[in-house]
This record gives C-alpha cells, sequence and structure tokens, in this order.
C-alpha cells in the first residue's frame, strides 16, 4: 500500500517534471522567435538603413583641389603661379579659448600681431567650420615643432597646400589680381551658379582682375578620392579616385618686360596705361599706378594694412585703367576733327582766326585757348598739331551737341569696351538727352562749347581712350580689346582666342589721311610733343591732352605752383606707331602730372620704343620731376 | 584492446549526436576568430588549445559515473564560495572590477566555477530532500543562489550573475516550486525594481540606459551596442562575406574575438548564417532536452534540465545584446567566443549531460 502510493507519487513526479520541461520548451520557443524577429527586422526590413550607416561609418569623401591654372604672358613668362607650402591652421569650432591657444602656440611659431589681425577678420567671415590659416609659409623647423606638440592641440593642424605668388608683385597687379579665401559671399554666388561642389576643398577664389574673370577657366575640376577609414578616422585605403582636373593655363596677350617699361616710365607719377594692338585687340600692356602687393589679399589682409591702403590718398586699390574716370582733354580733338569732316561741319582747307579766344555769339564770355593770343591762322591739320582750343570751341558749336555725341559715340566712348575684365565703367558722353534726365536742365551752348576740348561733362577711361586710339589707328576697324591670348589645357589642344571684329566706321580714307598726319606732326618739331618725338627712329603718331581737375574762375590763370599737388591737372597722351602701318596704339594717363606732352608722353615713347624696338631703359630711370614744363 | 574496443572505451561515454553538434560550433569558432581577429592565427591556435583542455575535462566528466557527480557537488560549491569570499577580499581589480584571483602563477575567475557548482548543489540538494520536499526547502535551495549571485553581483560582474542566477531559478522550477511564490515573487520584485535600481553600479544602470536609446551617446555608452547593430543589420540576407565585414575588419566593432563576435557572424554571412547559428543552437537544446526527459534520477534531471537551459539563455543573452534587445553585459556567445574559461565550463555541463544520458543506459543494461 505505502509502497503503491509512493509508485504513483514517482509517477505524478515526472509527470509534472515533464511538464515543466515542456513549458521551458515553450519558454525556449518564444525566446527564440524574439531572436528571429530581431534579425529580420534588422537584417531584412531596417537593412538599407543599415547599410548606409554601416558605409557611412567607413567612407569617407575627400575632395581633392585641382592645381589652379598657371597665367603666362604672350612670351610665357610666369605671371601667377603655385607654390606648395605648410600652414599652421585652426579649427574654431573646437577651440574654447582662442587667445590662450594662440599664446601657446607663439611659442612654438613666430605668430606677429599682424597674423593675429589678420586671423581675426578671417573668423568673422567665414562659418567656423573648417580650418582658417593662422600663419602660412611654415619653415621645416616650425613644422616639426608643431608636429611634434600635436597632441596637445586637438584643434590644430599644419596643412599642406598651394600658394598662389605673382612675381611680378605690384607692376601687375591690377592686371592679374589676386585670389583670396572663399568668403560667405563667395560660397552664396557659387551656390547660385551651382557650382559649390566643384569648389569642396578649395580655399581661394579669384577676387579681381584676370584671377577673377577667367575663374573657371583656372580653377580646374575638384577631384574626390573615396576613402575607407577605421574606427579611429585613420585612412586604410583608397575605394575609388577620380583625378582632379587642373585649370587651364592661360596664356596672356600682355608682355611682361613691357609691363615693367611701362610701370618705370612712370617713375613717381600715378596713372594708367593701356596699350592695345590695333589689328586684333590684344592688350600689350595694361598698367595702372600705383599697385598693390597682391600677396597681401590671398589670406584676408589685417584691419591695419587694409586702412593703410584704402585710405591713401594715392588709392592704390583703385583700378584707374579699368575703371578710373577722366576728362578726355584734347585727346579729343582728333575725333572731333573726323566728326567735323564727317558732318561737313568743316572742310580740310578751311581755316579759322584765333584770337586766342572764343567767344558764343551774343556773349561776352571768353572761352579761353591753352595759348594766350591765340595760333593765328588755323586749318584742321594745324588744329591738331598745336592743339588749337578755340578751333574745336567753334566747330562744336557748329556741329552741335547732338551730332557730337553720335559720332562719337561710334568709337566707343561712354560706353564699356567689353574687356574681358570685370568691372569697367563707361565713362560718360554727354548729350542733352542725358542731360534732361540726368539734371533735369536744358542743355546750354556753352555746355557745347567745354565739350569741344574734351572738358565739361566729358569723361573717359584711360582703356576707352586707348580702345578709341586703336580703332582710328586701324582706320575705323575695331577688334575687341582681350587679355587672354590662349587658353592652354593642362592636357589637350590649346585654344586661341580669335581676334573678333566688333564693328568698320568705314570713315573716308582721305579723312583719315589727314587727321594721322596732323597726329604724326604732333611728335615733330611744331607739335606738342615734339620732346617725346625726339630722335624716335619709326612713325610715331599722337596727341597729347591735359584735363583739368579743377575748374578756373573767369579771369584766373592757372598758376601750378598755387594748385595743390592733387588738383593739378591730369597729363594725357595717346599715340599709334609706326604711323603708316600701326601695330601698337596706347592711351597714356599720369595722374596730376600736368602737360600731357611732357610727362605722359615720354611714358607712350619708352613704351613704343620697347615694343617696335626692344629698347629696354635703364632700370628705374627717374622720369622728369613732377612739375609741368610750359607747353601742351 | 584493439583499435576498434579502443575507440568503442573512447566513445562509450560521449553522446554522437552531441559530440556533431560541439564539433559544429568549435568549427564555426575557429574560423570565424581568424576572420574576427584579421587573420591572426595565434588567436585561432589559442582557441584550439582551449578546445583541447575543455574537450579533454568534458570526457572525463563523461565517463565519471553519478554518484561522483553527488560526491563533488558540496565540495566543490564550498570550495567557489571560498574563492568568492576571496575575491572580494584579496581579488585583483581589472576594468574596474574585482572578479579574479592570483594563485600562484595564474589568474582565476572563481565566478566561473559556481556556474556549475551553484545548480550542482542545488540539484545535489533537492535531490536528498526529495522524500520529503517542503517549503523549507526551496527557501534554502533560494539561499543556496542567493549568496553566490550577490557576491557576484558585487563583483561587479552582471553578465556571470544573471546567467547563475538563471541556472539556480532552473533548478527550483524544475524542482517544482509552486506557481503561486514564483508569480508572488515576481509581484514583488516588479515592486521592489526601483530599489534594486538604485542598488545599481553606474555603469550597469548606463548599459541598461542606453538599451533604451543606444544614440543618445553614439561615440561614448552606447557605442557598442550601435556598432552591433549595424554590423548585424548591415549583413542582411547574405551577408558581406568571409573576411569581408567592414565593421568588423575597420575596427568599429569592439570585443570582436570575445562578446560581440556573433556580430561579425551576421554581418559577414547575414539571415542566413543567423539562421543556421540557431538552428544548430536549437538541435543541441533539442537534445539536452531528451536527455533530460529520460534522465533517471531528481537529481540528473534536474541538473540536465537546468544545463540545457543555461546554455540556451547565455547565448539568448548573448545574441540579444549584440543585436540591441539586451544591454550589454558581457555576456560572450557560448562554444563561439574566444576564451578558455567559459569554454571550459560549457564543455564541463556538456560531460555531464553525456554522463547522465550514457550512466543511464548503462545502468538499464
Amino acid at each position: 500500500m505505502n509502497r503503491y502510493i509512493e509508485l504513483k507519487n514517482h509517477q505524478r513526479e515526472i509527470y509534472y517534471f515533464r511538464l515543466r520541461l515542456v513549458l521551458s520548451l515553450g519558454f525556449v520557443g518564444v525566446m527564440l522567435f524574439i531572436l528571429l524577429a530581431r534579425f529580420f527586422y534588422l537584417q531584412v526590413i531596417r537593412y538599407e538603413y543599415f547599410h548606409t550607416l554601416s558605409d557611412s561609418n567607413r567612407i569617407y569623401v575627400v575632395p581633392i583641389v585641382p592645381n589652379r591654372g598657371l597665367l603666362l604672358d604672350r612670351n610665357g613668362v610666369v605671371m601667377a603661379q603655385n607654390y606648395s607650402g605648410y600652414t599652421l591652421e585652426i579649427a574654431p569650432a573646437k577651440v574654447t579659448d582662442m587667445d590662450a591657444l594662440i599664446a601657446e602656440l607663439s611659442r612654438l611659431v613666430t605668430i606677429t600681431p599682424k597674423d593675429i589681425k589678420r586671423f581675426k577678420k578671417l573668423l568673422t567671415e567665414r562659418q567656423a567650420l573648417e580650418t582658417m590659416p593662422l600663419r602660412s609659409q611654415l619653415s621645416d623647423e616650425e613644422v616639426a615643432r608643431v608636429s611634434a606638440q600635436r597632441f596637445r592641440f586637438p584643434a590644430v593642424e599644419v596643412k599642406a597646400r598651394l600658394f598662389r605668388e605673382y612675381p611680378f608683385s605690384d607692376v601687375t597687379s591690377h592686371l592679374i589680381g589676386y585670389v583670396g579665401r572663399i568668403n560667405q559671399k563667395d560660397i552664396e554666388q557659387l551656390e547660385e551658379d551651382e557650382i559649390a561642389s566643384n569648389y569642396m576643398g578649395s580655399d581661394y577664389i579669384g577676387k579681381t582682375g584676370v584671377e577673377q574673370s577667367y575663374e573657371k577657366e583656372l580653377h580646374g575640376t575638384t577631384g574626390f578620392e573615396q576613402v575607407e577609414v577605421d574606427a579611429g578616422g585613420r585612412a586604410v585605403r583608397v575605394l575609388s579616385r577620380t583625378a582632379p582636373q587642373s585649370g587651364n593655363n592661360l596664356m596672356l596677350t600682355l608682355d611682361a618686360k613691357m609691363q615693367e617699361v611701362a610701370e618705370q616710365a612712370f617713375g613717381a607719377y600715378r596713372g594708367a596705361l593701356v596699350a592695345i594692338d590695333p589689328t586684333n585687340g590684344e592688350v600689350l600692356a595694361f598698367v595702372s599706378k600705383p599697385g598693390y602687393d597682391p600677396a597681401l589679399f590671398i589670406d584676408g589682409i589685417d584691419t591695419e594694412t587694409w586702412e593703410e591702403l584704402n585710405g591713401s590718398l594715392d588709392t592704390p586699390l583703385n583700378n584707374r585703367a579699368l575703371r578710373g574716370q577722366y576728362p578726355p582733354g584734347s585727346t579729343i580733338k582728333p575725333f572731333m576733327a573726323l566728326a567735323g569732316l564727317h558732318y561737313g561741319t568743316r572742310a580740310p582747307a578751311r581755316t579759322i582766326s584765333d584770337p586766342g579766344y572764343f567767344m558764343l555769339p551774343g556773349s561776352r564770355h571768353q572761352y579761353r585757348d591753352w595759348k594766350s593770343g591765340g595760333h593765328g591762322s588755323v586749318d584742321l591739320y594745324k588744329s591738331i598739331v598745336v592743339s588749337c582750343d578755340t578751333y574745336y570751341y567753334g566747330l562744336a558749336t557748329e556741329m552741335g551737341i547732338d551730332n557730337m555725341h553720335s559720332y562719337l559715340s561710334r568709337f566707343g566712348f561712354g560706353k564699356k569696351t567689353g574687356l574681358d575684365m570685370d568691372g569697367e565703367t563707361s565713362g560718360l558722353l554727354p548729350s542733352s538727352e542725358w542731360k534732361a534726365k540726368r539734371y533735369q536742365q536744358i542743355w546750354y551752348p556753352g555746355d557745347t562749347v567745354s565739350a569741344g576740348i574734351g572738358q565739361g561733362y566729358n569723361l573717359v577711361t584711360p582703356l576707352q581712350l586707348a580702345f578709341a586710339t586703336a580703332t582710328l589707328a586701324n582706320d575705323g576697324i575695331a577688334f575687341k580689346p582681350h587679355l587672354v591670348k590662349e587658353i592652354r589645357p593642362a592636357r589637350g589642344e590649346p585654344v586661341m582666342a580669335e581676334a573678333r571684329m566688333m564693328f568698320d566706321l568705314q570713315i573716308d580714307p582721305a579723312h583719315l589721311k589727314l587727321v594721322k598726319s596732323a597726329m604724326e606732326a604732333v611728335t615733330k618739331p611744331g607739335g606738342t610733343a615734339v620732346g617725346a618725338g625726339y630722335g624716335v627712329e619709326y612713325r610715331m603718331a599722337g596727341k597729347t591732352g591735359t584735363a583739368q581737375v579743377i575748374a578756373m574762375k573767369q579771369g584766373e590763370k592757372y598758376d601750378v605752383k598755387k594748385v595743390s599737388e592733387y588738383n593739378r591737372d591730369h597729363a594725357w597722351f595717346i599715340a599709334f606707331a609706326p604711323a603708316d602701318k600701326p601695330r601698337i596704339a596706347l592711351a597714356v594717363l599720369a595722374e596730376n602730372g600736368g602737360h600731357g606732352g611732357s610727362t605722359a608722353a615720354p611714358i607712350a615713347r619708352k613704351v613704343l620704343d620697347y615694343y617696335l624696338l626692344g629698347k629696354v631703359p635703364k632700370p628705374l630711370q627717374a622720369v622728369a620731376e613732377k612739375a609741368g614744363s610750359e607747353s601742351d | 584492446m584493439n583499435a576498434r574496443q579502443l575507440k568503442n572505451r573512447f566513445m562509450l561515454h560521449l553522446d554522437p549526436v552531441l559530440l556533431a553538434a560541439l564539433g559544429g560550433f568549435l568549427f564555426i569558432s575557429m574560423v570565424l576568430l581568424y576572420s574576427a581577429s584579421d587573420g591572426n592565427w595565434w588567436r585561432v591556435l589559442g582557441q584550439l588549445g582551449n578546445i583541447a583542455v575543455a574537450f579533454s575535462a568534458m570526457w572525463i566528466v563523461a565517463n565519471m559515473p553519478l554518484h561522483w557527480l553527488m560526491r563533488i557537488a558540496v565540495p566543490m560549491y564550498v570550495f567557489g564560495m571560498l574563492l568568492l569570499i576571496a575575491v572580494a577580499l584579496f581579488g585583483e581589480i581589472s576594468h574596474g572590477a574585482r572578479r579574479w584571483l592570483h594563485i600562484g602563477v595564474a589568474t582565476i575567475q572563481p565566478s566561473e566555477l559556481m556556474k556549475i557548482a551553484v545548480p550542482l548543489m542545488m540539484a545535489w540538494y533537492f535531490e536528498k530532500n526529495e522524500a520529503t520536499l517542503k517549503l523549507r526547502n526551496y527557501f534554502v535551495a533560494v539561499i543556496l543562489l542567493v549568496m553566490p549571485v550577490a557576491l557576484i553581483v558585487r563583483q561587479p560582474d552582471l553578465g556571470t550573475s544573471i546567467l547563475i542566477a538563471a541556472s539556480g531559478f532552473y533548478v527550483l522550477f524544475l524542482a517544482g516550486l509552486s506557481w503561486r511564490i514564483m508569480i508572488g515573487t515576481a509581484l514583488a520584485g516588479l515592486a521592489s525594481a526601483p530599489f534594486l535600481w538604485s542598488a545599481l553600479h553606474d555603469y550597469q544602470r548606463h548599459r541598461i540606459e542606453m538599451l533604451f536609446d543606444p544614440s543618445q551617446d553614439a561615440l561614448g555608452k552606447g557605442y557598442h551596442t550601435i556598432q552591433g547593430m549595424i554590423a548585424v543589420g548591415s549583413g542582411g540576407i547574405l551577408g558581406k562575406g568571409y573576411m569581408n565585414g567592414t565593421q568588423t575588419h575597420l575596427d568599429f566593432l569592439p570585443e570582436r574575438t570575445t562578446d560581440f563576435i556573433f556580430a561579425v557572424w551576421s554581418e559577414e554571412f547575414g539571415l542566413i548564417g543567423n539562421l543556421l547559428l540557431l538552428g544548430l543552437y536549437v538541435f543541441v537544446i533539442g537534445r539536452g532536452f531528451i536527455i533530460t526527459a529520460n534522465a533517471s534520477t531528481y537529481f540528473t534531471r534536474l541538473m540536465a534540465g537546468s544545463i540545457t537551459l543555461t546554455f540556451f539563455t547565455y547565448a539568448f543573452v548573448n545574441m540579444g545584446m549584440v543585436s540591441g534587445i539586451l544591454p550589454v553585459v558581457g555576456v560572450p556567445l557560448p562554444l563561439v567566443s574566444y576564451g578558455g574559461t567559459s569554454l571550459l565550463t560549457l564543455m564541463l555541463g556538456f560531460g555531464m549531460l553525456m554522463s547522465i544520458n550514457t550512466h543511464k543506459q548503462l545502468v538499464k543494461t
């Protein structure tokens, strides 16, 4: 009995045990199902998500900045190039106390107050997402010192970069311009142009000059490297590489040596010179004095230096050749002469008697000739040679302002020339319509009189005047002025910039012959630029000009000694040579230089001598003192 | 003895079915270690050495008669407890935990021994009191379980203490602990959860917090979980291919050869690989259940059931933590992760399973 019960209990126990075992089995099944569901969720449903995460975990896209194209002159002389160097850069986002960090770093490398100022200015300009250069061009020793202490400065990096260098510095500053660090405004522009991705990794962009206008050619195409990195961010291997495409090299139409010759010829004068090949529009020289050191701007200029440059009375940052607007003065006369001939206002042989002044009918106001007492009997030829004002007062008055406007605008006055450089100004060629619009005033006859000698409202840029001179020299056939002769891709055939004819004025050859011969006589005895034409070994044609900076009161005599330096007259000279078959045409402006014949013309002569004869003047030969002589 | 007899004698107490499955795991382990260690043969050879030791231990235990197992239960438990107390007093601190004990030349981790000793002790205790099982006996068994677990939690070693607690609970459950007590305790446990929470170490709390939102601190505390989940998820259905796991080979995955080796497997062999691995575990567990069901004594039933269920828990906790449904508690993937101690413990367990199976049969014939 007892034994029976025990046995039954035992079986019952086994039954209960197996029941619990089955329950355990069910528990195991549920748990397994949870695991399976989890695997299915991770590996099937969310596969894409985790796949992307795992790729972004390991793959970095690293942009490879292309080499910027070089700038060469027409003979292959390098005018802008790249060199590699090391910079000390800081990631501002990782820095809590910038001043303390800079103080620490200055124990390792030389950091000048200017560096710091420049760096702080940079910080305000661009979003602090990346690294900013504190010091560039570290020496090898400095690189080693910083690298050894690298662990102390998580926000500091030494980077190898390509830097832009301008061998001619201030001589070509207004022509070549400079590259500078990409700022917020540049980014916005790049985004608008939908080329921002091509600037991933780029630090610099062309800011002015050819560097700016040919940015798209020079920059090149950014390459990309897909790099697999480990958890520590170290590159393990390169998965794919799209090589960058170097920017195109540009061969400019300019002659670097001529640029230097012109620059030196100016001596201490401020001013501008533009020389153009009249047969194709190639710009041979493009000078604006004073220039500046473009290297100052590449990594951002410090405030102090900027203010010094910007506040200077000499305005070195002003591109006078492109943007400077001055009254053309007497250099307008050959064009006025052509207008007179064109409209038949003046026959070549018709003479006037010049008493030294001009009076409008019914007025007692005297418009004086530059030469008191006058030039006597003057015909069209002589009016150019001696630069007779009275002749043109009358011519302009008879022709009328609107005819004058109409004819002169054909030469491009009052319009941009379309040079391949950004920021050109258009000058001003007045008309009665313009005055009505601008001042709500009628055009007075007196306005026409002063307009006839290039004063009054008239304004031209040196580039415009050079272009008009080239058009005249080339018998009225104008070619678009341009700075780039050839685009040379790193690989592939160079592309020549073709001469593009803009217009043919179809000037009567007889008129041209007369005006040109008169301009040639300007540089000969009896002409206003006889000094500059002395001993010339080719046929040189030209015209002097003087642009008033301040108006003279009636009866007052201009006295150079009484007028402060910056209010003295500007000296102009336009020229082309050889006169019979012009290969070069130019316009020279010497600011506050006084008389065109004595200050501007010799500058032109040196440039012509160099271009046509290969003559190189002695370096830094002093040009005449900054004082005008008595002749114009 | 000729060769055939020798083979028969060798195989006498081994279970061919379990043996085949274990062989499969150990093969996977070596293949995977080679990849996880970036082709480091020393890791593979080291594990081969561990396998040799563990296999020998398994063979010895499998050949031990059942009453031997009964006989060593108490001394083993007492010895283990002494060692745990010693660890608490003189243990060596490493990685912020006091788990190791220097004895002469070697460093041992007594908590590993307790994975076997605790269920063995409890099963022995229930066997001893089988005839007169009272509620009081369950209470004593719980004390036998709580003492070592408390010491191990204090070390702190959450992973091991969970596994030991689980193995002890399985013994209690299979021994017939009444449902009322289990449910009552569970409710009490839930009620005291806030108190337990405050008793946890900071790093354990962080691990649990991270479970719910690992992205909170992706490069800090949640890093393990996130990288594990990325590895598993990016494996997809077919996997990235052997030796091609980017998470594995580019250092993103922490503890690749030990606790996170399952992520390596998942990444390189995908869902298909996971099914295969789960299948293998199910196979071993199924065999364990059969052995348990056929076990002849109360002691062997409890012991075999606990070993089988603990083995499953082991695997579940590891795969769960790697795939992000459980906190990272530091449990290796059984039979696959690198490491001699855990392998030895596991193989001792399988040795016992085999002994339970084969010695019963011998009794029958």
